[in-house]
């Protein structure tokens, strides 16, 4: 062996380890596997592996619901993957304060996320003590109503421009034989389209004093009370949806065979899946159409502490990339939310989203009610409201004492 | 044996058959340390307010007191006992019913044997998903018997509040039938054909020596169907999860999914625990008396 091929050999045996450092596989869990989820998400995994490293998907079927419970305990349990979604907000926070959780710090002070994220809000819900625990990848707004343009032409009836109106076209739409609210069996679509009527109805500031402060004065209170007798609407209205999945229910709305349904901004991925337009094929109230404000919870991406230091660094990558304009703009177009950077162009957006963006920019905006309460409050909520929406004999009083009883007891 | 009685004292009862009890040392561990010991810790943490993770921070009965001023979990209850009743004596009456007709030297008993028992074969969530699109009014048996002609007919179950339980029923009876027949034909097989000759030469009709004769013989195969069909009872989970995940609104719910939907959805350990401790108690206070009684007067008896 001469000396040239030596050296040739210890350099390969140097470069290799490094080479190696830099590309690592990294197992992502979510729970985006509709169709229009499934197709953003892919514009990660694009994106992620263009930097060299591989993103192994972990997309668990079912709602966050499912999802969550198999999350927490692969954490738990010590098998964590390199980077899972949750709702920013509660969800983690006790995962963060047992320390499994890794501190993201670093990263975000290089990259001036505090700069970059609008609203501030979001990175907020990242930060437990002072440290940022997640990414935040997109902004999700619970506040629209959508409706099918097709349904209402066949009842011979305008499409509305709010709620009462929407309300005074059901008679019509049911004689046509159409379902006006389409609400799907699972529990957190009626606890859900619940705290969209109480924004729309009672406003911002009654919002805040109910699900921020926990005043459960102003939860019994008369404001409240209005929310419930437009809760027994809503439940009259979507009598025989008869569906369980919230895509089934936004599917229904597509297809005319519902009016209408009170669903969150993801449900647009499914109209443009199905290929429908803004505007001619459906129409989106956001706030309903009554008050124009919308919520700003989304998913985040956080990142389990892991010993493996490729794949620890590799975890920054991961979180530069979510964050980087080009993902944002890619991802958010596919998924209908929106970008989580103010100073991202989305002039591909469409009627809805800009609608969605334009009210962003006016700040016309509240927290999400993951955010501000315990994942323990929500269930009960859930249970509460999806009794209440298959139950006709619960009384909007009954149900409102106990929702003030929740409130009361929440933390 | 003989060397111990001429010994001195009486031999030490813990050294003998050193063998058999040394084998038993890891059942024994397992029982004590993998039921007992997770029972004691479950029992034990339902008394802390334990979130997303197990903390010891006591707050004494407050769990117990939630829980048992939730609606979602009194329905629970109240379905448990309608499904457990019901559930009890449809399977045990209809399962006989079938053994007695499978035990009358019929022509292709293993063909139907292994008819009735293939849905058992099944997992109770494949069990639930067809039930569910058989009582689909828009797929299942609604929709068939209307395009047969007779249009004002109405039958869905799993969508109506009131008789949700029973759709339910239904399909855990289809599934579990099927076993309960074959342990009461294994019991009736069991019978001495000498009864049945002599039944007949003392001219007893049929029902009869079955009512008074041939069930109280088979008390043991019935105790250990009832057991069979009392702890798949209370366990009941995934065939409400299938069939109507708990729906319309908390009409269907039972025990085991408000356990595991506050153990993980919720993130209330402190509550599911709760509530895993009252099952737990429900079902002690029903196998208790029924253990010492068995076990603890048969001994008494030998």
């Amino acid at each position: 062996m001469n000396l040239r091929s030596f050296a040739a050999a210890l350099a390969v045996t140097v470069a290799l380890p490094l080479g190696a450092a830099s590309a690592a596989d990294l197992e992502v869990t979510h729970w985006w596997t509709s169709g229009g989820e499934a197709a953003a998400v892919a514009e990660l995994a694009k994106a992620f592996d263009a930097t060299g490293n591989h993103w192994v998907d972990g997309a668990i079927a079912g709602a966050g619901s499912t999802a969550r419970p198999i999350m927490v305990s692969r954490i738990t349990g010590g098998d964590p993957m390199a980077a899972t979604q949750f709702n920013h907000g509660r969800q983690a926070e006790e995962l963060v304060q047992a320390g499994l959780m890794r501190d993201l710090t670093d990263i975000a002070t290089k990259e001036n996320w505090k700069d970059i994220i609008k609203p501030a809000s979001l990175l907020d819900s990242c930060t437990i003590d002072g440290k940022i625990y997640c990414a935040p990848v997109n902004i999700h707004s619970w506040q629209w109503l959508w409706l099918s343009n097709a349904a209402f032409k066949q009842a011979g009836v305008d499409v509305p421009k709010n709620w009462d109106e929407f309300v005074a076209a059901a008679p019509a739409l049911e004689k046509a034989g159409i379902v006006p609210l389409a609400v799907g069996g699972q529990a957190w679509q009626a606890a859900g389209a619940f705290d969209v009527l109480m924004v729309a109805i009672a406003g911002k500031d009654t919002f805040q004093k109910v699900f921020g402060d926990k005043d459960e004065e102003v939860a019994a209170g008369p404001e409240i009370a209005k929310v419930f007798k437009a809760a027994d609407d809503a439940r009259r209205m979507s009598k025989g949806t008869n569906v369980q999945d919230w895509n089934q229910a936004t599917n229904m709305v597509i297809t005319g065979k519902a009016g209408g349904q009170i669903m969150g901004d993801w449900a647009q991925g499914e109209f443009q899946l199905a290929g429908q337009k803004a505007g001619t094929d459906y129409t989106c109230l956001p706030g309903l159409g009554v008050n124009e404000v919308i919520s700003t919870g989304g998913d985040a991406f956080y990142f389990p502490l892991l010993k493996d230091e490729e794949k620890s660094k590799a975890q920054e990558v991961l979180a530069s990339t979510l964050l980087n304009p080009a993902t944002q703009v890619a991802f958010n177009l596919k998924k209908g939310s929106l970008p989580v950077r103010g100073d991202v162009d989305l002039a591909a957006a469409n009627d809805c989203m800009k609608k969605g963006l334009d009210i962003l920019a006016k700040g016309n905006v509240i927290q999400g009610t993951d955010q501000l309460l315990s994942a323990d409050s929500q269930k009960q909520k859930e249970d509460l409201f999806s009794e209440f929406f298959a139950n006709a004999s619960m009384t909007p009083e009954d149900a409102q004492k106990r929702f003030a009883d929740i409130i009361a007891s929440a933390e | 044996m003989a060397g111990y009685t001429r010994g001195s004292g009486r031999p030490n009862q813990w050294l003998r058959n050193l063998n058999a009890k040394f084998a038993s040392v890891p059942m024994i561990l397992t029982a004590v340390v993998i039921f007992l010991g997770g029972t004691v810790w479950t029992v034990v943490y339902s008394f802390t307010n334990s979130k997303l993770l197990p903390r010891l921070s006591f707050v004494g009965l407050d769990q117990y007191e939630r829980l048992w001023a939730a609606p979602r979990w009194l329905m629970s209850v109240q379905n448990l006992v309608i499904y457990g009743f019901f559930s009890l004596v449809f399977s045990l009456v209809i399962g006989f019913l079938l053994a007695a007709l499978m035990d009358q030297k019929i022509r292709f008993e293993n063909t139907f044997r292994t008819i009735m028992l293939y849905p058992f074969a099944l997992s109770f969530i494949v069990t639930g998903l067809v039930w569910q699109w058989l009582l689909n009014p828009e797929f299942g048996i609604q929709s068939v018997v209307r395009s047969l002609g007779w249009t004002s007919f109405a039958f869905d179950p799993l969508y109506n509040s009131n008789i949700v339980i029973y759709g339910i029923l239904i399909a855990a009876l289809w599934q579990g039938t099927g076993l309960v027949m074959c342990l009461m034909l294994a019991g009736l097989r069991g019978i001495d054909e000498d009864i049945w000759k002599a039944t007949r030469v003392d001219g007893i009709p049929m029902w009869k020596t079955y009512l008074l004769v041939i069930i109280p013989m088979m008390r043991g195969v019935f105790i250990t169907t009832l057991v069979i069909i009392a702890s798949g009872i209370v366990k009941v989970y995934d065939l409400v999860v299938a069939q109507t995940s708990g729906g319309p609104g908390i009409a269907s719910e039972v025990p085991a999914k408000y356990v595991y939907d506050y153990m993980f959805q919720a993130q209330n350990l402190g509550q599911g625990f709760a509530a895993s401790t009252m099952m737990l108690v429900t079902v002690a206070i029903i196998i208790v008396p029924w253990a010492y009684l068995e076990f603890g007067g048969g001994r008494k008896r030998a």
